[in-house]
């Protein structure tokens, strides 16, 4: 049902027309309205999952391991520092082939203490063994969580979906509520094939000798490259039911363009907006949205872009003392194959506003400068 | 698209009023977007808030920077010159004041609208809540918003007596915005 309604709120109620077994959280800004909002659906009677806020973030994942060993539906939300916090335990979830799915609202990291958004928190779970999912507006944040579970019941590999904290999470706009029924079809209920149960005793995340364990990382790593396959699939899918897109990559802008920006999240919508303006005056500029961190899709976006002469990639990230972390994945993802020059610029750290003008000047500095990265703030 | 920015003070209900603004504009068959300026609030403090409205959905995320129309639920925020600094020719200014306001500096082709939402509330509401009397006030002044769409958002948000007397400062600040 297409309402108007807060990012937040559009989240939880989603969430809640998946039907989840078992919530835990921990409230920290931006990400709060989410499990506040699932919190008061339960205490209203409109949920029947159980919701258990813990001391930490650290608990929260803790518990939600417990409960998908049991073969539950899991569900949490945090940003910035509570994911740092529960970092120990994002790994173990992984490891142990737990279908989790978390959102995370992405917001800066301390020091200095920092409310504001940018992307800098997931990125530190990157190579955690999780699909790392971004949404670029409030609709398609919503139709990535439906996804997640999809994609993560069926490799049996926990996915974070993120989203811009308060320029998604805060804003009050447009979405097209995915009904329980509906969500249904495109996503039977969950049924685990191993799981913790008295009658039949497992042990999950037990002790491995060096004898096994690189076998088992291994596994993970096949898998989750294996996954990028399932989510197209599932993608394709998810149109089938729902009416609406998603892909892992989307192309956007001047068919014939010789510069291309490239970017995760929000962004895209100024982006975009930029672009329009861009074309209309006759200059050949696009833009590729990546929907999917990890797995990250390299051959997609070499066969998308590979050939334009000029890369501009925008992060909300840096891997300090290096460059963004989109555009480091740019770069070597088209090592030896592609000719473009490419630009990381670091934009929007701790809640700096970006706007098109920005987006337009970026375009024209990238062209010029000698330097891989560039830091953009005004 | 209609850019429009929300001037308060923590406690005055800025953000509601960005909120309400884009649940109406939805309501009368526009796209709107609403979102505050993220500052740690707290009462008293000033507070920024933005709603934009379209024909189609709005995909632009920055922050208003030029809009059509400001809103000021507090006079003495105008010490802030930025404030009134970046608008542009025919932008409106709906600034809460039981004075008239005919010496305030702003840009050529600016039009400033004083309108006594403090009294006005107090008169309606009882209490100085004022933000429904801007509501209000914009749908007159814009022909945006229906008032029945001003009714369905208030509804949404608001029960009882409390919907009731913020509906009734909707049509106050709707009538009282095109007599002067």
């Amino acid at each position: 049902m297409k309402k108007i309604l807060e990012g937040s709120r559009a989240i939880a109620e989603t969430v809640r027309n998946i039907g989840i077994d078992v919530i835990s959280a921990y409230p920290i800004t931006p990400q709060t309205h989410i499990v506040e909002d699932l919190a008061k659906l339960k205490a209203d009677g409109e949920a029947d999952y159980e919701y258990i806020r813990t001391e930490s973030e650290f608990a929260a994942m803790s518990v939600l391991i417990g409960a998908a060993a049991t073969g539950a539906r899991t569900y949490t939300a945090t940003s910035s520092q509570g994911l740092l916090l529960m970092t120990e335990v994002l790994f173990n979830a992984a490891g142990m082939r737990l279908p989790i799915v978390m959102t995370d609202a992405n917001r800066a990291i301390s020091g200095p203490i920092n409310i504001w958004n940018d992307q800098q928190d997931a990125v530190t779970m990157r190579d955690a063994g999780w699909i790392m999912l971004y949404g670029e507006d409030n609709q398609e944040t919503c139709d990535l969580h439906i996804l997640a579970y999809k994609i993560a019941e069926k490799c049996l590999i926990p996915v974070v979906v993120n989203l811009d904290g308060f320029v998604l999470t805060h804003t009050v706009e447009q979405v097209d509520i995915a009904e329980a029924k509906l969500i249904k079809k495109y996503l039977p209920a969950f049924k685990a094939t191993e799981k913790l149960d008295v009658k039949n005793p497992l042990t999950f995340g037990a002790f491995v000798t060096p004898g096994q364990y690189m076998e088992i990382r291994q596994e993970l790593h096949d898998d989750l490259r294996a996954s990028k396959k399932v989510m197209a699939r599932e993608m394709l899918d998810f149109k089938k039911i729902f009416g609406r897109k998603l892909s892992l990559v989307e192309y956007y802008g001047a068919k014939d363009a010789d510069t291309v920006v490239v970017a995760m999240g929000s962004v895209l919508g100024t982006i975009k907006e930029a672009v329009d303006e861009l074309n209309k005056v006759g200059k050949k500029v696009g833009v590729v949205k990546i929907s999917s961190l990890r797995p990250f899709p390299a051959e997609e976006l070499l066969k998308l872009i590979g050939s334009k002469k000029q890369i501009l990639v925008i992060d909300k990230s840096v891997s300090l003392g290096e460059e963004g972390i989109l555009s480091g994945e740019i770069r070597r993802s088209f090592y030896g194959q592609s000719k473009a020059k490419i630009v990381g610029a670091i934009m929007g750290l701790g809640g700096r506003d970006i706007t098109k003008e920005m987006i337009k000047q970026t375009i024209v500095t990238a062209k010029k400068t000698n330097e891989q990265t560039i830091f953009v703030g005004k | 698209m209609i850019e429009i920015r929300v001037h308060g003070r923590g406690g005055q209900g800025s953000v509601t009023l960005a909120e309400l603004l884009a649940e109406a504009a939805y309501y009368s068959g526009q796209q709107a977007q609403a979102f505050p300026n993220f500052g740690v609030e707290r009462r008293g403090a000033p507070v920024t808030a933005y709603t934009r409205i379209d024909n189609k959905f709005i995909r632009l995320r920055s922050q208003v920077y030029n809009p059509d129309y400001v809103i000021v639920q507090d006079v003495t925020l105008l010490t802030d010159p930025k404030i009134l600094g970046d608008l542009k020719k025919g932008s409106v200014v709906l600034i809460n004041s039981s004075k008239p306001l005919d010496n305030l500096k702003v840009p050529q082709g600016v039009r400033v609208k004083a309108i006594n939402a403090s009294g006005l509330a107090l008169e309606v509401i009882g209490k100085p809540i004022i933000n429904t009397i801007f509501l209000g006030a914009f749908a007159g002044l814009s022909g945006l918003i229906k008032l029945s769409a001003i009714e369905k958002a208030i509804k949404e948000r608001f029960e009882g007596d409390i919907a009731k007397k913020n509906i009734l400062a909707a049509k106050r600040g709707f009538e009282i915005i095109n007599q002067n």
